[in-house]
């Protein structure tokens, strides 16, 4: 118990993992939200790539979260892009009022 | 070894906490405070097993940029309290065990392949024995950035300059009635559009106007 080990760190990238899920699923009054959850399920991928990485002695986990990191950085700029011009032309960005598609 | 594990689950504990937090608070701007509380308690815990490098780029990235944006567009767009409880509303009502069952599953599956890694000890044994403190983590980062891969930090360069072309060109407006500054007009206008000389003859002045 004391012994942190690799499930540890892997332990709490399935439970952030899993909560950025309940937060897409659930949330349905703001789009922002589900952008941040979005943010969280990166994060988790990266706890997972950096404890490998650490404990496998093998840097490429770390490079390729430095690459995730650069991903995560550009879609949270483009969506937050995409989230005010929607605002603009809408008023609204209540998930329940996005049904433009009919999807 | 104890004041590692104390140091583990308190960061850990405040991750999810916040993490938590942050798909249920009703206020928006408290759910972009508690992912800056996230970030900073999981850049922690890199900096604890020994990935500093990237805890500080996680601080300087996420905290930095990435919240601070969330919460510019937050508080521009005056939605902070447009997000009612979704524990209530009743539309959103049969949205709630599917989401739950998913990511149950997902965490569940998660979880198994965790244990997969756990009963499996020799597959742990690859080697731990690449460098051992000889240079520090940010030192051998960069050895294999700027080396093996090279070409994709250039690419992802270019990824960061076309999302910044990309937001610029789509929040980009053309505002009527307001007067600006035309430089091209400016630079392009010659000396004879704007003054004329005139041979003046004496005790006859110059008209001007007509």
């Amino acid at each position: 118990m004391t012994e942190i080990g690799l499930g540890h760190y892997l332990t709490l990238g399935a439970i952030i993992f899993s909560i950025g899920i309940i937060g897409i699923f659930l949330n349905r009054k703001n789009i922002i939200v589900i952008l941040m959850s979005i943010e969280l399920i990166l994060l988790a991928v990266n706890i997972n790539l950096v404890s490998f990485s650490i404990f496998l002695g093998d840097l490429t986990g770390q490079v390729f979260t430095l690459f995730i990191l650069t991903v995560a950085a550009a879609e949270a700029a483009i969506g937050l892009a995409i989230i005010v011009v929607y605002y603009r032309n809408s008023g609204t960005i209540r998930v329940e009022h996005i049904d433009k598609l009919k999807g | 070894m104890i004041a590692h594990s104390i140091f583990f689950y308190t960061f850990s504990i405040i991750a999810i906490v916040s993490a938590i937090m942050v798909t249920a608070s009703k206020n928006t701007v408290h759910s972009v405070f508690f992912l800056i509380l996230d970030f900073i308690s999981i850049s922690c815990l890199f900096i604890m097993i020994g990935a500093e490098f990237l805890g500080m780029i996680m601080l300087i990235v996420y905290v930095g940029a990435v919240a601070v944006l969330f919460l510019f567009v937050v508080m521009m767009l005056n939605v902070a309290q447009q997000k009612n409880q979704w524990f209530s509303s009743e539309e959103s009502s049969k949205h709630i065990p599917v989401g739950l069952i998913i990511s149950t599953l997902i965490f569940v599956e998660l979880i198994i392949v965790v244990g997969g890694w756990k009963y499996k000890p020799d597959l742990f044994d690859i080697n731990n024995s690449i460098e051992i403190n000889k240079v520090s983590n940010t030192h051998s980062l960069g050895q294999v950035l700027y080396t093996d891969y090279i070409h994709i930090f250039q690419i992802s360069g270019m990824i960061l300059l076309v999302a910044m072309i990309g937001a610029i060109v789509l929040t980009f407006r053309k505002r009527v009635g307001v007067k600006t500054q035309s430089y091209i007009k400016q630079i392009s206008r010659e000396r004879t559009d704007g003054v004329s000389v005139l041979n003046v003859e004496s005790n006859k002045g110059v008209k001007i106007d007509d």
